[in-house]
């Protein structure tokens, strides 16, 4: 059907929008576009980095710990769950845009919620993450002697390892690339920025829709802008989680 | 025209088909898919990692099994942007705004990724001065601070 209109309409008879969509979700399409290639820079500057490099760290040593489970050797664990928590909300956000098409202000208000609880729990799961590589130290040879260093802007443990060198039985290397600890803060922070901007988006779309105003207006199409930006962040983690932890 | 349903000046038609269940099992189907897709993924890093705890893998297979990842990674981004984002449900004039730009990407990676490879060889041989000597762990012992 839509596919029929779309092969008779003329759409740059002048009158109508040739691009069938409002003005906002056009220019959120944009937006979204050049945070593209903003993303798009920054792990490519992290790639440039990493392949002048001889030595970079590998995730699987770097990251892998859960919450309570102490010194656990779980490569991907951590990153796994959070990545799902991604995808679910990413899924609930398109069933709130799903019930604003159909005018079911309970049904975009559930989910909206649940979008939001998706939200949090990833900020949650980050600012662990973060704390954990902070303030986590970890064995590596500094000016010729074994020092316990967490992952900072400035200093990075994760080096390679020096044969013969042992601190508490376990083998310890030199300091690794500074970069490393710059480019991991600065590009999931700089995504954790988005989720948390997502959020807060996502919780005024929720009043809104609490407070009738999608209602009075007679269509959900904020909500929908607001999933396309949702969706987005969950486009860059894929990348993120690519990058920083699976290669 | 569908002008019945239409909330605003600049839709001509709507794309979101009214049937509750064909979304709905649309959506359900992609999330299954994005879930599989990510466990392969995650069923490679831990391979890779296993790869590495038995001794030096072959570098050829580590880099092909790095490049179906990104290859799965892309097809995860195809399917939030196509069904969960509605891209491809949009009036191809738009669709094409937005993708044709982005082919700007191929060459941003290539040169840049290459711009780094070629810094590697320039820390390796002292800014050329000389040969180029293989990436090994005695080479880091080898180099000097200055050119760190």
């Amino acid at each position: 059907m839509a596919t029929a209109a779309h092969a008779e309409t003329k759409w740059w008879g002048g009158g109508r929008s040739p691009f069938n969509v409002e003005y906002g979700k056009l220019m959120m399409w944009y937006f979204l576009m050049s945070d593209t290639f903003t993303f798009g820079a920054f792990l490519i500057s992290y790639g440039t980095i990493r392949f002048s490099q001889n030595f970079w760290p590998d995730p699987n040593h770097v990251f892998n710990s859960l919450p309570f489970l102490g010194h656990a050797n779980l490569p991907l664990a951590f990153v796994s769950l959070m990545t799902f928590i991604l995808i679910i909300s990413s899924v609930t956000m398109v069933l709130a845009v799903h019930a604003g098409h159909h005018m079911d202000k309970k049904g975009v208000i559930k989910w909206m919620a649940w979008t939001i609880v998706g939200g949090f729990a990833f900020l949650g799961c980050q600012a662990w993450e973060w704390t954990h590589l902070i303030t986590g130290e970890h064995a590596a040879i500094v000016d010729g002697q074994v020092k316990l260093i967490g992952t900072t802007l400035s200093q990075n443990p994760w080096g390679p390892i020096v044969p013969g060198v042992l601190h508490d039985g376990m083998q310890v290397g030199k300091t690794g690339p500074v970069a490393f600890g710059g480019y991991f803060f600065g590009i999931t922070g700089f995504h954790g920025f988005h989720v948390f901007s997502g959020v807060v988006i996502n919780i005024i779309m929720l009043i809104m829709a609490m407070n009738n105003k999608f209602e009075e207006r007679g269509h959900y199409n904020m909500i929908e802008k607001a999933g396309l930006y949702w969706h987005f962040v969950d486009l860059v983690w894929v990348f993120v989680f690519l990058c920083f932890y699976l290669i | 025209m569908f002008e019945s349903n239409t909330h605003s000046p600049e839709v001509t038609f709507h794309h979101a088909p009214t049937d509750n269940d064909t979304q709905i099992k649309k959506i359900v189907k992609t999330t299954i898919i994005l879930s599989v897709i990510t466990l392969i993924e995650l069923g490679l890093g831990l391979l890779m990692y296993f790869m590495h705890q038995s001794g030096e893998p072959n570098p050829f297979l580590v880099l092909f099994i790095k490049g179906v990842i990104v290859i799965l990674s892309l097809a995860k981004a195809f399917f939030i942007v196509g069904v969960f984002m509605h891209l491809g449900d949009e009036v191809k004039n738009l669709t094409m705004t937005i993708i044709v730009p982005l082919m700007l990407f191929i060459w941003f990676i290539a040169a840049f990724l290459i711009d780094g490879n070629s810094w590697l060889n320039y820390r390796n041989t002292r800014g050329g001065s000389i040969k180029y000597i293989e990436k090994s762990a005695e080479h880091i012992e080898a180099k000097k601070p200055g050119i760190e």
